[in-house]
């Protein structure tokens, strides 16, 4: 108990190599962490912190995407957040967009940075403000910001609504006038009008059906080289992921375990933990055997997360030296990192 | 929209025919009976018929030798056609006593709810846009305590402290001894004085229901995935707040408060009973103990009407305020 009191607050800040600035990333995450406090007991003190980003490391080249994948409550979404600073402090680590560190920036500098670093969301549902006209939603920000002459404002917001399939008549209505794959649009306009470099789609096309997530990804690339545009793409789509993005990253409990780019991680994936979870991509074949990987046991709590390798509890490869050291992340070939103690030469 | 509210207006005097058909059965089977505290006085006059044959012939007189159904189905014939007799308790008609006493009940109705949205609004969104800080312990807790004060304890308490210990204002009534002797301007500043406690016990134990009401409905919005998207945006803090998060809390707000207006008028019958404000809450408790049947019967219908149209008020406003509800 005494040692978690020590921690509390979060790891100490020395626990990384500083990275030095690379003009060709667009954003580089360097031992990114994000801790959640628990609050119990009588006084609602913190009893505990859930490692929701425990130690994510990776850069992002401009004009690329990079997906990140990983299962339902194993970081992606915290790691997004953390990355645009939109869910309060980081609790250790570096990120640098532009060679910036957007940690250390004044709330009116990081307000004045966000045009750059836009964010869709995956719930097009909830994540428009219900009292707005669609047009307000889309142009609030780039009124704030001043981004565009007030002579071409309109001329403007049309003609970015334009690019994401919405009509101009469709400035005076409201959210609920529309289908989720049309809100998914108007959310994708409202990044796009503040002229955005980075862009964090946060599972994007979960929450719509299947004919539409075909249409928004398809857009997405378009914009993608219209504006040329970096990606960050969160889901746990795995062929969605294939198809969109030039690097991936496989994430466990609050670590990044695998990345490289698509190709490689697809075709020769090296962890564990990814061979299982490619292992369960459907194969469009209904004679086609299938070699699923069952991994054994349900995901630790990240509040509690086993000692070592994270993932030894489940891992079939599993020695004794997982169970005690943590792995670091390496590069096994050119562009290809893992995290695990099996590829230490 | 139009068809939604005549549907709803007829609806409520269904509703309201079953309300007062209660009322009047209640009020008829009350053990304070105006006409045997009138017999009373009556038969000890000297040379006086007896106890009895007074009871027969007042209640013949004032039509309560009917049954409770036929009594009320008369009693109804001429609530329908506004005629609302006279009151038995003050010997003047129904109506003339309600436009008396109303006045000075919505007076004091009206600076409380005012008062009321002055402090809880604002006390609600600091409260929440600080969740879990000392501020917001702070206020949440006296929300709590305001909200847990009994009104007749925590008038006593005022008028301990402030009539007195401190001797600021009188205990009770609506204008002072001396003052028939005033000027105008004296007569309203000595009114406002007498009024200053009551409004104080009423705003403070309704303060605390619309500041948690506030702070319930901001919070949930604040963890909403579009503030997410407002910040993601680059707005400063003060448009998320207010702009954004704010506008989307009017909604529910606006329907309580709106649904409350009718209220205004229905007065308050204990802070009024406790000041010995001339009210109409105070005029109605007068009426109901003395069994002052046409009194009461007008003041709880005209309560049940009030109730009825706050709803009929928070729907409609509902409608207006929030795009997403189209009454059909």
């Amino acid at each position: 108990m005494s040692l978690r009191k020590e921690t509390a607050g979060g790891a100490a800040k020395e626990d990384y190599t500083p990275v030095t600035y690379d003009p060709q990333y667009i954003l580089m995450v360097n031992n990114l962490k994000k801790y959640f406090p628990v609050k119990g007991g009588m006084m609602s003190q913190t009893v505990g912190h859930v490692k929701a980003v425990d130690g994510v490391t990776f850069n992002l080249k401009r004009g690329t995407t990079m997906g990140l994948v990983g299962e339902s409550g194993c970081g992606k979404t915290t790691t997004g957040r953390t990355i645009l600073r939109l869910s309060g402090e980081k609790t250790g680590g570096q990120v640098l967009f532009n060679g910036k560190e957007i940690y250390d920036l004044s709330n009116k500098e990081m307000r004045a940075m966000r045009p750059k670093m836009q964010i869709i969301f995956q719930d097009p549902f909830s994540s428009l403000s219900p009292r707005l006209p669609v047009g307000e939603i889309i142009g609030e920000a780039v009124r704030e910001h001043n981004l565009v002459p007030k002579a071409e404002f309109n001329d403007y917001i049309d003609k970015v609504m334009d690019n994401c399939g919405l009509q101009p008549f469709h400035k005076e209505r409201y959210p609920h006038e529309f289908s989720g794959g049309q809100r998914q649009r108007i959310c994708i306009a409202r990044a796009l009008a503040l002229n955005p470099e980075f862009v964090v789609c946060d599972e994007p096309v979960s929450a719509l059906d299947v004919s539409i997530q075909a249409q928004i990804i398809n857009l997405l690339k378009d914009l993608q080289e219209q504006y040329s545009l970096t990606y960050l793409f969160i889901s746990h789509d795995l062929s969605v992921v294939e198809h969109i993005s030039d690097t991936v990253g496989v994430m466990y409990l609050g670590n990044l375990v695998e990345y490289g780019k698509t190709a490689d991680i697809f075709r020769n994936p090296l962890h564990p933990y990814t061979k299982a979870l490619f292992s369960a991509i459907p194969i469009p074949d209904p004679n086609a055997k299938m070699n699923r990987i069952v991994l054994e046991g349900s995901i630790p709590s990240p509040a509690n997360p086993p000692s070592g390798c994270k993932f030894h509890t489940r891992c079939a490869n599993c020695t004794k030296r997982c169970q005690e050291e943590a792995p670091v992340q390496r590069e096994v070939e050119p562009g290809h990192y893992v995290v695990c103690h099996l590829y230490d030469k | 929209m139009k068809n939604y509210v005549i549907k709803r207006i007829i609806f409520s005097i269904f509703i309201l025919f079953f309300v007062t058909l209660i009322i009047y059965t209640l009020i008829r089977c009350l053990p304070a009976s105006y006409v045997e505290t009138m017999a009373m006085q009556l038969s000890t006059k000297p040379g006086a018929k007896p106890y009895e044959e007074w009871v027969a012939q007042l209640n013949a007189s004032y039509g309560l030798d009917q049954p409770i159904l036929v009594g009320y189905f008369r009693w109804l014939a001429d609530f329908a056609q506004g005629r609302f007799g006279d009151s038995w308790r003050f010997t003047v008609p129904v109506i003339q006593k309600f436009k008396e006493v109303i006045g000075v009940s919505f007076v004091m109705g009206a600076i409380s709810l005012v008062l009321e949205l002055v402090i809880a609004i604002p006390l609600g969104v600091i409260a929440a846009t600080k969740q879990y800080s000392k501020t917001d312990y702070a206020i949440s807790a006296s929300a709590l305590v305001g909200i847990s004060l009994p009104t007749f304890f925590f008038a006593t308490i005022l008028k301990l402290i402030f009539s007195v210990k401190l001797g600021w204002f009188d205990t009770h009534g609506l204008v002072g001894r001396n003052y028939a002797q005033l000027d105008a301007m004296g007569k309203f500043l000595d009114q406002a004085r007498h009024l200053v406690l009551p409004i104080a016990t009423l705003t403070i134990v309704s303060v605390g229901s619309l500041m948690r009401y506030t702070r319930t409905n901001m919070l949930e919005v604040l963890n909403a995935d579009y503030i997410r998207t407002a910040r993601a945006k680059g707005l400063s803090e003060g448009k998320v707040i207010y702009h954004h998060a704010f506008r989307n809390t009017l909604i529910p707000l606006v329907t309580i408060v709106g649904g409350s207006l009718p209220g205004l008028f229905s007065g308050a019958l204990i802070t009024e009973t406790l000041f010995a404000i001339p009210g109409i809450g105070y005029t109605s408790y007068q009426a109901m103990t003395a069994g002052d049947i046409p009194f009461a019967m007008f003041y709880l219908s005209f309560l049940a009407v009030l109730t009825l149209a706050g709803n009929l008020i928070s729907d409609i406003l509902y409608a207006v305020v929030d795009p997403r509800v189209r009454l059909s």
